[in-house]
């Protein structure tokens, strides 16, 4: 029986997986897929956020630090040392998880919480941004380009749909992920510590450890997320790798699709994203011109009402919705 | 008599100028319920956050089953076999009574399904197994005390500090709970307990201790500690004691 509940568990992710994946053997556009494949990368680097800001309950505003890390690894691996992407894509994350170590184990060792833990993250994020913006090894403000070899030996596909498939892959493996570690025991310490970090230290829960161990694996995935991004667009600056842009989007995807949830990160970056790419269409429509920043706006209406009408994001909404004709009967 | 179980030796805790703890020395015997009692504000709460670690000691030390544990962390003694409840209860609110309870039970079960069960079986025990799937928020505070109990006794512990687990109940509550308390000792939990409600702590208690300013001001057998004109005056005041023997050698009141 438990056998049993332990494949159940797994069953939504692969029916979810697999709807994605068939999804442009349907859909022919080239914007509907480049939207989807940016929105996987997206995705991914939220799922890392919700590791320890949605299991964990620790806020960081500086997922940047990690993603642009491993953006920073995946192009400066290839171009400077001439390391195969397949092999740069790993070593990203490896490099991603080390950045979480420090960084943790210098807010948590020093006991910040809440919002402190959430300035110091972005103070990390925004000295990252400044040093690669200056430093010659980073190509400085100049950025760094990665040679384009359409060769699917350097992650490089001249089919779009093999990007996407790759990208939905490392989501799905992460939303597989997120279910193991809602049921494993270290889940269970890690969620401990959101609701009530006192009562998990007096249950014997090393609080350091746990929330280095998750800040670790958030910082790998966000990185991984990064990487990703390098390879889809083969350029990269500072603003962009360690801009706030990214430290936002993979806090409120989480926060919109349902915190601490397994496919609350998934569904916040479609929304989120979505949202955003409407609003900028729409806006150009309306006013004949484009506004940079317009999907911003949306996204702050959006933070609004989800945090005064579904604080529990949309998978909460969801199941509410589902749940309430049922109370209703009883 | 065997060698107790917890030796606190000499702890004083400072708090800047105020001395909450001053020189307490106890002995917690093995098997046994030791009470702890005091008027409010005599430091039994920070004598309890001194031995279970979430406050160190000023000076002096603790013994645990022959170990100095004065310098290990909170998990540690935790898994030394210390478990602790709080007196302003603090559950993982969001989370339902098994979650709550089985990350306690997660100490010594690292397998799901094991401290699932042993989350079960605890819930059994405490009286919370009609409850194992509501959400610890919408439980009542009688609810939320037995829960605190459930998670601490999850650990599987050898020592249980018990900080005002009767306080904010009804008589008939408190009444039900008794028996979880004695139990608990009978299955070889040495107790701790920090208690206002002097009905139970008579009837619970092998041993008394009484701390008033930070202070052990008298020890020894429940019903010689509670005539002990000290902790008589500790309690109601000055010359309260000369009062009470006055009343009671006018003979008993009808």
């Amino acid at each position: 029986m438990t056998r049993m509940m332990h494949q159940t568990a797994y069953w939504p992710i692969l029916v979810v997986a697999a709807a994605f994946a068939l999804l442009p053997l349907g859909l022919t556009s080239t914007a509907l897929l480049n939207f989807l494949s940016f929105a996987m990368i997206i995705a991914l680097a939220a799922q890392g956020w919700n590791v320890i800001g949605g299991f964990g309950g620790q806020f960081s505003f500086g997922h940047a630090a990690f993603f642009g890390t491993g953006a920073y690894a995946m192009a400066l691996l290839q171009v400077r040392f001439g390391v195969n992407p397949w092999l740069a894509l790993p070593l990203a994350t490896v490099l991603g998880g080390c950045a979480g170590c420090i960084i943790g184990y210098l807010s948590f060792r020093a006991r910040l919480r809440g919002s402190y833990f959430a300035l110091v993250t972005l103070a990390f994020a925004e000295v990252l941004r400044i040093l690669a913006n200056a430093w010659s090894f980073t190509g400085a403000a100049a950025g760094v380009l990665v040679p384009l070899r359409l060769d699917p030996v350097h992650m490089q596909f001249s089919d779009r749909r093999a990007f996407y498939w790759l990208a939905l892959l490392l989501v799905a493996i992460v939303l597989g992920a997120s279910r193991f570690i809602l049921r494993s025991r270290f889940g269970a310490q890690l969620i401990a510590i959101r609701e009530n970090e006192d009562a998990a230290r007096a249950l014997g829960v090393d609080t350091l450890v746990v929330k280095l161990k998750a800040l670790a694996i958030s910082a790998a995935i966000t990185a991984t997320a990064g990487a990703l991004y390098t390879q889809k667009f083969l350029y990269l600056d500072a603003s962009l790798a360690y801009g706030s842009w990214i430290s936002v989007d993979a806090l409120l995807a989480p926060i919109i699709g349902g915190l601490g949830t397994v496919f609350g990160p998934l569904v916040g970056t479609l929304v989120l994203l979505g949202l955003g790419e409407i609003t900028k269409i729409l806006f150009a429509q309306i006013t004949g011109g484009a506004l940079p920043g317009v999907d911003l706006v949306a996204f702050g209406v959006l933070l609004i009402l989800c945090v005064a009408f579904a604080p529990r994001g949309v998978m909460g909404l969801a199941a509410r919705t589902l749940i309430k004709p049922r109370r209703a009967t009883s | 008599m065997s060698s107790p179980l917890l030796s606190v030796q000499n702890i004083t805790k400072q708090f800047g100028g105020l001395t909450a703890v001053d020189a307490v020395s106890l002995d917690a015997e093995a098997g046994r319920i030791t009470g702890l009692i005091g008027p409010n504000g005599a430091g039994k709460t920070t004598l309890f956050a001194v031995i279970s670690g979430f406050e160190t000691p000023t000076s002096g030390a603790i013994q645990f089953a022959g170990r100095d544990i004065t310098k290990m962390r909170v998990h540690e003694r935790a898994h030394a076999g210390i478990a602790r409840t709080f007196q302003i209860v603090q559950p993982f609110a969001g989370l339902s009574v098994r979650d709550n309870i089985a990350v306690g039970a997660y100490l010594r079960h690292r397998k799901r399904d094991a401290a699932l069960a042993k989350a079960e079986s605890v819930a059994h025990a405490v009286g919370l197994a009609p409850l194992l799937d509501q959400a610890a928020w919408s439980l009542t505070v009688a609810g939320r005390k037995r829960l605190e109990l459930a998670r601490a006794l999850a650990t599987e512990p050898r020592l249980l500090l018990l900080d005002e687990v009767l306080a904010g109940l009804n008589p008939s509550e408190i009444r039900d709970m008794l028996p979880v308390i004695q139990s608990i000792c009978a299955s070889g939990v040495t107790v701790l307990m920090i208690e206002h409600v002097m009905q139970a702590v008579m009837s619970l208690c092998d041993a008394l201790i009484v701390l008033s300013q930070g202070r052990i001001i008298a020890s020894g057998a429940p019903a010689g500690v509670a005539r002990d004109p000290r902790v008589i005056e500790a309690y109601l005041g000055h010359g309260a004691s000369e009062r009470m023997q006055a009343l009671a050698s006018e003979g008993p009141h009808a």
